[in-house]
């Protein structure tokens, strides 16, 4: 057992952990400091994969901006404003039914699926590479994403100006 | 840190008898603890300067009781704060209310790692160092609104949202500024970032590409001071505004924690900024004490230069308004930094 394989186990029991206070809890802060975990434990997947570029951005994306965004939101809506938001299982039995048989499938196909065994060396550096495609091969979509940012962005704004009249 | 490993495990034989995994883990431990100590430290020294340094600016003398010229000073606060009662108000979440701390504790600990202490040895030698840094200051934002959250205080979630808005409001223009000097370099590699810069004081990037690398550097020192939440934008910490803000509900130890990351940030952006702008390990004056260990001293030398500027500063201006606050953010700094990015972009290209 490598440090490798002993640090993959680690970041995965603490992404699967995470991920299980994150889709069980009943309070709606823990779902998201359970979220803020799931996120950190695919960062570090992503290190390990030696994508160094793609784990940063995870963290400053993921974590500085859509969960900051998920806090504000639940934070804002819950003790202000005096609307409860609680979190319950209806239905138990369909769901564990349901849930049980798309596990089932999903562990089968893992299984069953031929995982071709990579021999890559260290990893190397990857931004380098993600800049050059960013600007040859991917350059349209890299445009397109920028033109929906901008949109998501004047409607924000529009959303959240003050009535001039 | 794998060479480091291997040169253990060929040379000791204790050590050879360890499985790595092992010794990876105890490498860890050690950092972790090294970089705590250091935040302490630096926590220690600056608390204190920042008390000398206002009264001196006052024209007063500061701590002058507890050891020589009031040295000691920190050290009986820091043990006073030890033995104070936590207390955690009685409605608030007690786990969210001890999580806080560690996380806003844990980040600039993280950041410690990837800076340029020397020309020849770094703890890691991040390929995305500067945008490492960048990603992981990011993540102080959760850390403080889950502090304002977890005090079921009015003032203290107020405290927290602003804080949280200030500091994600001020991540853009900070970022912009890092992309100006990132664009001459090639590379977000700090190392390589401070060897571009090597061989005296006039290869600093801060007089470079005039005049946009010096408002880049401006940019980047407003912003990176707000998002310590440092004066003049400490409106989140302000006693006459909201008590003190998203620490309100927080005595003692945990208190300290608050502080400690506070000053431990502030050396971060101060040691970045000094990498970025000023040379990181490189002496001004070229080939003199130019390798090794003296990379330390240098480095040391400009971050300090940049915290008295930030105590300076701190005594100097009066606190800007909420308003104000994100005026300057979104209206001032990020056009000012866009026009940097494209005035050094046609510099470089023509």
């Amino acid at each position: 057992m490598t440090s490798f394989d002993v640090m993959f186990y680690v970041i995965a029991a603490i992404t699967l952990f995470s991920a299980g206070v994150m889709v069980f809890s009943k309070n709606i802060i823990y779902n998201a400091m359970g979220l803020l975990f799931a996120f950190f434990g695919v960062a570090g997947i992503y290190v390990m994969l030696g994508a160094d570029f793609l784990a940063a951005t995870q963290l400053l994306i993921y974590v500085g901006g859509i969960l900051v965004l998920l806090l504000f939101g639940v934070m804002l809506s819950q003790r202000i404003t005096g609307l409860e938001m609680r979190t319950d299982t209806l239905q138990i039995l369909p769901a564990a039914i349901v849930c049980g048989g798309v596990a089932a499938i999903l562990l089968w196909m893992i299984w069953k699926t031929p995982w071709p065994k990579a021999d890559i060396g260290p990893p190397e550096p990857t931004t380098r590479n993600i800049g050059t495609l960013f600007m040859t091969d991917y350059l349209i979509p890299f445009e397109i994403v920028s033109v929906l940012l901008l949109a998501a962005l004047v409607g924000a704004a529009f959303i959240g100006r003050r009535n001039a009249q | 840190m794998r060479e480091l490993i291997e040169t253990l495990q060929s040379d000791q034989s204790f050590f050879a008898g360890l499985p790595p995994a092992v010794l990876t883990l105890i490498f860890l431990v050690l950092g972790a603890v090294f970089f705590a100590t250091v935040m302490a430290l630096n926590a220690l020294v600056m608390v204190y300067a920042e008390r000398k340094v206002s009264a001196w600016m006052q024209d007063r003398m500061g701590p002058m009781e507890v050891g020589p010229h009031g040295i000691l000073q920190t050290l009986a606060d820091a043990i006073k704060l030890l033995l104070k009662e936590d207390i955690v108000p009685a409605a608030a979440d007690k786990r969210l209310h001890w999580f806080a701390p560690f996380l806003i504790f844990a980040v600039p600990c993280a950041a410690f790692v990837a800076l340029p202490y020397t020309r020849e040895f770094v703890f890691t030698n991040f390929d995305i160092g500067v945008f490492y840094v960048a990603s992981i200051t990011s993540l102080s934002v959760i850390a403080i609104l889950i502090a304002g959250w977890a005090s079921n205080n009015k003032w203290a979630l107020l405290g927290g949202m602003r804080a949280a808005a200030q500091i994600v409001s001020y991540e853009i223009p900070a970022g912009l500024a890092i992309i100006v000097i990132v664009m001459q370099v090639g590379s977000l590699n700090f190392n390589d970032i401070s060897l571009a810069q090597d061989g005296g004081i006039h290869r600093w990037f801060i007089w470079r590409y005039f005049p946009f690398n010096l408002i880049a550097f401006v940019i980047f020192y407003l912003a990176t001071l707000a998002e310590c939440n440092r004066t003049p934008f400490d409106l989140p910490e302000a006693e006459s505004e909201l008590v003190a803000g998203f620490h309100t509900e927080y005595s003692g130890f945990k208190w300290s924690i608050f502080m400690l990351a506070e000053y431990a940030e502030m050396l971060i952006v101060a040691l970045v900024g000094a990498a970025l702008f000023l040379g990181g390990w490189s002496s001004p004056i070229p080939g003199f004490l130019n390798s090794g260990a003296w990379g330390v001293l240098w480095f040391g030398l400009k971050g300090a230069f940049l915290m008295f500027t930030y105590m300076w500063l701190r005594w100097t201006l009066p606190r800007l308004r909420v308003d104000q606050l994100m005026h300057l953010s979104w209206k001032v700094l990020t056009p000012f930094s866009f026009a940097c990015i494209l005035g050094v972009g046609l510099w470089m290209l023509i």
